[in-house]
């Protein structure tokens, strides 16, 4: 699915991925853990193509494509997501219309036909009840006015929708109280289908409570220093990340 | 073909009228003559000719206005020519096959059906189209309603004790230097009449649509609204028209009287020049509505055309409870430069005023809103909402607000609200996330940002101002 070797990235001039390798095999969840400015968010920014994340060195291989060389749409086409940490208002664009276009962007590039606005519609309104969200939220401009944790839900709706390869989540459970967690840890366990990969990006290790992973990374200094099953992430909960910097140094 | 269709729909007019399919050409320049010259080739009774000449007496003793954030070359007013037959048949394209492709795209990409992407065009057609039949039955329709709708200057013919009693009665001869120009040389333009408590059967824009006309440089419209009547018209079109004229000075009345509504919709896309700033419209008009006792007169404008946008329509509140709205999406994209908004004066009690204007700029392009609400003495309980939001899109455009507030009585209450936004590299971002390419996300988030106006126009325009605004925007992202 996912095949990153000596990636170097940098952000306004600075670098901050220096020298990461992961390898991420379809069906497969991995947790990338670490300390704040380790360079966790930057790894979903530069796989999803944000401009402003330059790979400098490395190579990234996705579905067997350069994924590099590939525009940010074409790789969200080509299904990959980023669920956003801190998703943004588009006033005045209602929800519904925007996954409508989302959708139809996907299902073009698979070669496959718009769906009809009442297939549409009613595939809309089911996703939105499996967020919990009410279905007048579709009505309201893509997260206009949304509290923290309805926009993480309404990224999850788009996820679910988009039926993604490679599903990245960006720090998702931060904001959340346990309950929204719960649900979103839920919609995320029902995508899993033994084909569909996920990247979890998270501070804490209790999302993995939720959402088990297969594999736990720690990232720290912009590159991977510790890889393990999810007995790492309870390890890590216990000690911190200090003795992992200690053991790199 | 536009004078076939011209032609078509006069046939069965009492009145002959066909003297303005000469074909005379004036040479360059304006002086008392050409205005003799010009009301004589339409017949015009002699207190029309004088009204002309008053209006070209003010005109020359008046200076265009700077005031306007705008900027262009001096124009000369004596090399324009102030009168031009129509062309003939065989000077016009034979076939879509002989337009501009470009033209042709762009209809296209607006989904304008064929036989309106041929009229549009200027494109000599000699078989009768399917519209016409149309056109008749919508003529028929309104004549049984009671609705005048014809040419202004059949109406002079047709019904000149009213439109020697409204004719400059909200825009005066003297109200401004282009008002002026228009006064004494205009060439046609739209009449409409809703007599008492009647209900216009149709939106005149449906009619409109297909019996469009080239009305020329200066075109003069005034529609008249009965007690307790209503009317919805929408004048222009979403497709670019074929235009060689450089300058644009039009004159829009607008009279509802007791309890009548008039809903004027305009959808604006002249020549904006090319990409590089070269040739485009300057589109100089005025645009004015009376409201009487419990009237209410509704401007909605996409504005997405010219080089130079110099344009106000507004409201004067004369009657108790009347009431005044605005709403507008001026988009100026390469080099084009707009300068637009609205003047609500507000004379009677308890009048209403709203004011929703939305500027976006993209490119090299400037962006000004520029807005008057007056508050006289005697307009006890008054109110005024105004929104005015600017977006922006790239950094080397430029959004400016105007706004002026004139209050001479204390009941009144105005509010006034502002943002100035980007669309921003996070929605952008967001938007290509998922699967959306830059062009499709720009013209979303635009969309977006106008929903507000966009509800006000007709159903059918609300969808087609929005692909205009797509179209309009191409190249507009790196």
């Amino acid at each position: 699915m996912l095949s990153v070797k000596g990636l170097h990235a940098k952000v306004e001039q600075i670098d901050i991925l220096k020298g990461l390798d992961i390898e991420i095999k379809p069906g497969e969840v991995h947790a990338i853990m670490g300390p704040n400015g380790s360079g966790k968010s930057t790894l979903g920014n530069v796989l999803a193509g944000r401009p402003g994340y330059e790979a400098t060195s490395g190579t990234i291989t996705y579905k067997g494509h350069d994924l590099l060389e590939m525009d940010t749409e074409e790789r969200a086409r080509e299904g990959l997501f980023l669920a956003f940490q801190y998703p943004v208002e588009i006033p005045g664009v209602s929800n519904m219309e925007f996954l409508k276009v989302s959708l139809d962007a996907r299902r073009k590039h698979a070669g496959l036909p718009e769906l009809s606005a009442v297939d549409f519609m009613k595939l809309a309104r089911e996703t939105s009840k499996r967020v919990d969200l009410p279905a007048s939220f579709l009505k309201r401009g893509v997260n206009e006015g949304f509290s923290g944790g309805e926009k993480k839900r309404n990224e999850l709706m788009q996820m679910m929708l988009l039926e993604p390869d490679l599903c990245i989540l960006d720090e998702t459970d931060s904001g959340l109280d346990i309950d929204a967690l719960q649900l979103v840890a839920d919609g995320v366990n029902s995508l899993r289908d033994g084909k569909r990969s996920f990247i979890v990006v998270t501070h804490y290790q209790r999302l993995l409570d939720y959402i088990v992973p297969d594999h736990v990374h720690v990232l720290a200094g912009g590159r991977i220093v510790k890889s393990g099953d999810k007995s790492l992430a309870l390890e890590l909960e216990a000690k911190g990340y200090a003795w992992l910097e200690e053991e790199v140094a | 073909m536009t004078e076939q269709v011209e032609s078509l729909i006069k046939r069965d007019y009492a009145a002959g009228f066909h003297s303005s399919i000469e074909s005379d050409t004036l040479p360059p320049g304006l002086d008392e003559s050409v205005v003799r010259f010009i009301s004589e080739k339409k017949g015009e009774p002699e207190w029309l000719l004088e009204w002309r000449l008053k209006a070209f007496r003010a005109w020359q003793e008046m200076e265009e206005p700077t005031w306007a954030h705008v900027h262009y070359p001096e124009i000369d007013f004596q090399s324009v020519s102030y009168f031009s037959s129509p062309k003939s048949m065989a000077d016009k394209p034979k076939s879509l096959d002989e337009v501009d492709p470009e033209l042709i795209a762009t209809y296209e990409k607006l989904g304008i059906p064929l036989h309106e992407q041929e009229m549009l065009a200027g494109v000599a057609v000699d078989a009768v189209f399917d519209s016409v039949s149309v056109v008749t039955t919508f003529r028929a329709k309104l004549e049984e309603a009671g609705v005048i709708f014809c040419p202004i200057s059949e109406a002079v013919h047709r019904c000149p004790e009213l439109v020697k009693k409204y004719l400059g009665s909200v825009v005066p001869q003297k109200d401004n230097y282009y008002a002026a120009l228009n006064s004494a040389v205009f060439s046609d333009g739209s009449f409409v009449y809703i007599p008492k408590g009647v209900r216009c059967p149709m939106e005149l824009s449906t009619y409109f649509r297909i019996n469009e006309m080239n009305t020329g440089q200066f075109e003069r419209t005034l529609i008249i609204a009965e007690e307790g009547s209503h009317v919805s018209y929408l004048e222009g079109c979403t497709a670019p028209m074929r235009d060689e004229n450089q300058l644009h000075a039009a004159v829009v009345e607008l009279v509802a009287l007791d309890n009548a509504t008039i809903k004027y919709s305009t959808v604006q896309n002249w020549y904006p020049g090319n990409a590089e700033g070269k040739g485009g419209i300057y589109n100089f008009v005025t645009k004015r509505g009376i409201c009487h006792t419990n009237a209410k007169i509704s401007w909605t404008q996409v504005e997405t055309g010219s080089a130079v946008t110099w344009k106000y329509p507004s409201c004067i509140l004369k009657g108790d409870n009347s009431v005044g709205e605005f709403y507008s999406v001026a988009l100026t994209n390469n080099f084009q430069q707009a300068d637009t908004g609205t003047k609500m004066i507000h004379l009677g009690k308890n009048t209403k005023s709203t004011i929703i204007a939305k500027g976006i700029s993209a490119g090299q392009s400037n962006s000004a809103y520029r807005g008057l609400v007056r508050f006289n003495p005697g307009a006890d309980g008054a109110r005024n909402f105004t929104q005015c939001d600017s977006l922006l899109i790239g950094d080397r455009c430029g959004a400016h607000t105007f706004p002026y507030i004139e209050s001479r009585n204390p009941t009144a209450v105005v509010e006034h609200e502002a943002t100035t936004s980007k669309v921003s590299d996070d929605q952008m971002f967001l938007c290509q996330q998922r699967g959306l390419d830059a062009e499709k996300a720009i013209s979303m988030i635009v969309n977006g940002f106008c929903r507000e106006v966009f509800k006000e126009l007709p159903m059918e325009f609300a969808v087609e101002a929005g692909k205009l605004l797509e179209v309009s925007l191409e190249g507009s992202v790196g």
